[in-house]
């Protein structure tokens, strides 16, 4: 992305993306809450923002909706600069995070508000709008005020009203945080399934790691104002590029190890990997990556140790257990099988054993 | 949750209040309007001559329509300064907004007789605004009508209520969630629009409420006109004044406060209709 100045009036995003977040940064006064941020998002994903509160997750959709200006860098849409442009004249919507309906209309009035204020022909606005309350099946409430709505409702009221003006890009502000667990799953179920069948492009951000796991077609981890990693769900799982990325997303074991000539050291633990310098490193390894070594099919070039059982947590389809190899803490979860007590052989695959960066 | 004895305890001394400060005043108001004045005393004999009076002698109803003329007056410009202060407080300042708060209302603090007295140095014809004109060349002799005329009555008085505009609207624009003005903007709508569609819909409790306070406040003075008012803007207030005081006709001067507290309480009533219907959270 490092076009001039020059060249990049005239490009338009490559690749096909719809959204380009071109080196963005933003301060407010001396404190950086965005540094360097640069992503794409392509035309029909679903992209999360990840990342803790104070990550600067939400300072980054309030510039892509223009409530913010970034302090440096440039946003693009479909090869048109962005960021210059007041929010009312940006092709994006915003589901607001405590919904921001307006106490003063109606449900129906609240969808038809974006079609009212542009210039959409008067005619087309009630059928777009009984359209929209079918979609969030809150026909029946169309009169209503929003007051009178329970939180999924507002929700979906929200959702409508940002849909029916058929952004370009959806910005989704931690919609589902205040509702309650039940609801937010379906509520869940429901996004994607509206995303799906619509096709928008979602631009989602949320602390919550589940929900963003489960929702996404990639994840874009933030963390302290700068991405960590963006990547799909599975790939960041599988293949943490960091630590804190491991730990975020799922659980993890790490081992900080020695390397030399082409083996890894963790106290009694060794095992071959390539392509790493000597030194020191880190490795990910995830809990259901180590088992009983006895559960091993093949049991040629696993990494075998004994540990003592400390824990255990049963939870239905699986257990999950505290070792203690050497004073060091590993977890370990298996599939359900009983009570385990005292010593036992464990390995895993030196493959799942992720090297990660420490920061 | 509390005892009986507590409750009656605790409800006493606004009961007596009331009792003794408003309901017994008003009863007897009300009774006087009723009586009539025979041979210099005050006669208890039932009639309604007081207020045949006020629709037959066209002095009265004149004076009621000019009183509430000028509190139209004094209303609506209170609400053209006050609105667009309140708005600009709550939405464009950020760093001292609290010292600009108690700016608007420390004239509060000083006596309604001095700011009066203010008025009367400035409008005068050896005053500080005719002798800033003609120091500017713009008059050659002092202009008489700043002075006693309704014109120096609505001013005064304008500078006097625009505060209590001020506050109502001010918390009004200051409870609007600042979201909703953001999903305005988000949904399309730019600065005119959303300020037409969802902060001025949303201000309107506190407009009302500033709008009655000025309307009610300014349409019983009698000190204006006394002050800056001169004989062409004597107001309905005025009136009451001196029939209850050199003119002594209390009868008279009752039926007119009767019919004065009518028209507020009427005011006051469909005001707050208004505002439930309003107000939506």
């Amino acid at each position: 992305m490092s076009a001039t100045p020059a060249s990049a009036s005239l490009s338009t995003a490559p690749s096909g993306a719809l959204l380009e977040v071109r080196d963005v940064s933003k301060r407010f006064g001396p404190r950086e809450v965005l540094k360097d941020i640069s992503l794409q998002i392509a035309g029909g994903e679903f992209l999360t923002l990840l990342g803790e509160s104070g990550s600067g997750k939400t300072t980054l959709l309030r510039l892509i909706a223009g409530f913010e200006q970034p302090s440096s860098g440039e946003i693009w849409m479909s090869g048109r600069r962005l960021d210059t442009l007041p929010p009312h004249k940006r092709r994006v919507n915003t589901v607001f995070q405590n919904y921001a309906l307006f106490p003063h209309l109606s449900v129906a009035e609240n969808i038809a508000y974006g079609m009212r204020v542009t210039r959409v022909p008067v005619k087309e606005i009630p059928v777009r709008v009984d359209d929209a309350l079918r979609m969030v099946k809150m026909q029946e409430y169309a009169a209503g005020r929003p007051s009178k709505l329970s939180g999924g409702q507002q929700q979906r009221v929200a959702l409508a009203r940002a849909l029916v003006n058929r952004p370009q890009l959806l910005l989704l502000d931690e919609p589902l945080s205040a509702l309650d667990a039940n609801l937010r799953k379906q509520m869940q179920g429901e996004l994607k399934q509206l995303q799906r069948a619509l096709g928008i492009t979602f631009l989602f951000v949320t602390h919550d790691q589940d929900e963003a796991m489960t929702l996404s077609d990639r994840i874009a981890l933030l963390r302290n104002g700068a991405l960590e990693q963006v990547d799909s769900p599975r790939a960041i799982y599988a293949r943490p590029a960091t630590a804190y990325a491991a730990q975020f997303i799922g659980q993890t074991n790490l081992l900080r190890c020695e390397i030399q000539d082409g083996i890894a050291r963790s106290g009694s633990l060794q095992w071959p990997v390539a392509g790493l310098a000597n030194g020191t490193a880190t490795f990910s390894i995830r809990p259901e990556s180590i088992r009983f070594a006895a559960d091993f099919a093949a049991a040629n070039n696993l990494v075998h140790f004994r540990a003592i059982v400390r824990q255990q947590v049963f939870s239905g389809a699986s257990e999950q257990l505290e070792i203690d190899l050497a004073g060091e803490s590993l977890r370990v979860r298996v599939p359900a099988r009983g009570p385990v007590y005292g010593e036992h052989d464990f390995g895993f695959s030196p493959a799942d054993a992720i090297a990660v960066r420490e920061t | 949750m509390f005892s009986r004895s507590y409750k009656v305890f605790i409800s006493l001394p606004p009961l007596l209040w009331v009792t003794l400060f408003l309901l017994i005043p008003y009863a007897l108001m009300f009774a006087h309007s009723f009586w009539l004045v025979r041979d210099g005393v005050i006669s208890r004999e039932w009639n309604l001559h007081n207020y045949a009076k006020l629709f037959q002698n066209p002095v009265y109803l004149e004076v009621l329509f000019r009183s509430i003329g000028i509190a139209a007056g004094v209303t609506l410009l209170s609400l053209l300064l006050g609105y667009p202060l309140a708005y600009y407080m709550s939405f464009h300042v950020s760093a001292r907004k609290d010292l600009l708060y108690q700016l608007v209302i420390v004239p509060l603090w000083v006596s309604y007789l001095v700011r009066g007295y203010a008025w009367k140095t400035i409008l005068g014809s050896q005053g500080v605004l005719n002798g800033f004109l003609e120091y500017l060349h713009i008059t050659n002799e002092p202009v008489s009508f700043f002075l006693y005329s309704p014109f120096a009555v609505v001013l005064m008085l304008t500078h006097i209520y625009t505060p209590f505009v001020f506050l109502p609207l001010y918390a009004s624009l200051e409870h609007i969630p600042r979201n909703l003005i953001e999903a305005s903007h988000d949904l399309g709508a730019g600065p005119r629009k959303t300020f037409l569609r969802i902060i001025l819909p949303l201000s309107l409790p506190g407009l009302l409420a500033g709008a009655t306070f000025a309307f009610v406040l300014a349409l019983g003075d009698f000190l204006a006109p006394l002050l800056v008012g001169g004989p062409s803007s004597i107001m309905i207030a005025n009136i009451v004044q001196s029939l209850f005081g050199t003119a002594y006709d209390w009868p008279l001067g009752a039926a007119i406060s009767v019919c004065i507290l009518l028209i507020t309480v009427t005011l006051l009533f469909l005001a707050e209709r208004l505002e439930k219907r309003w107000s939506f959270r």
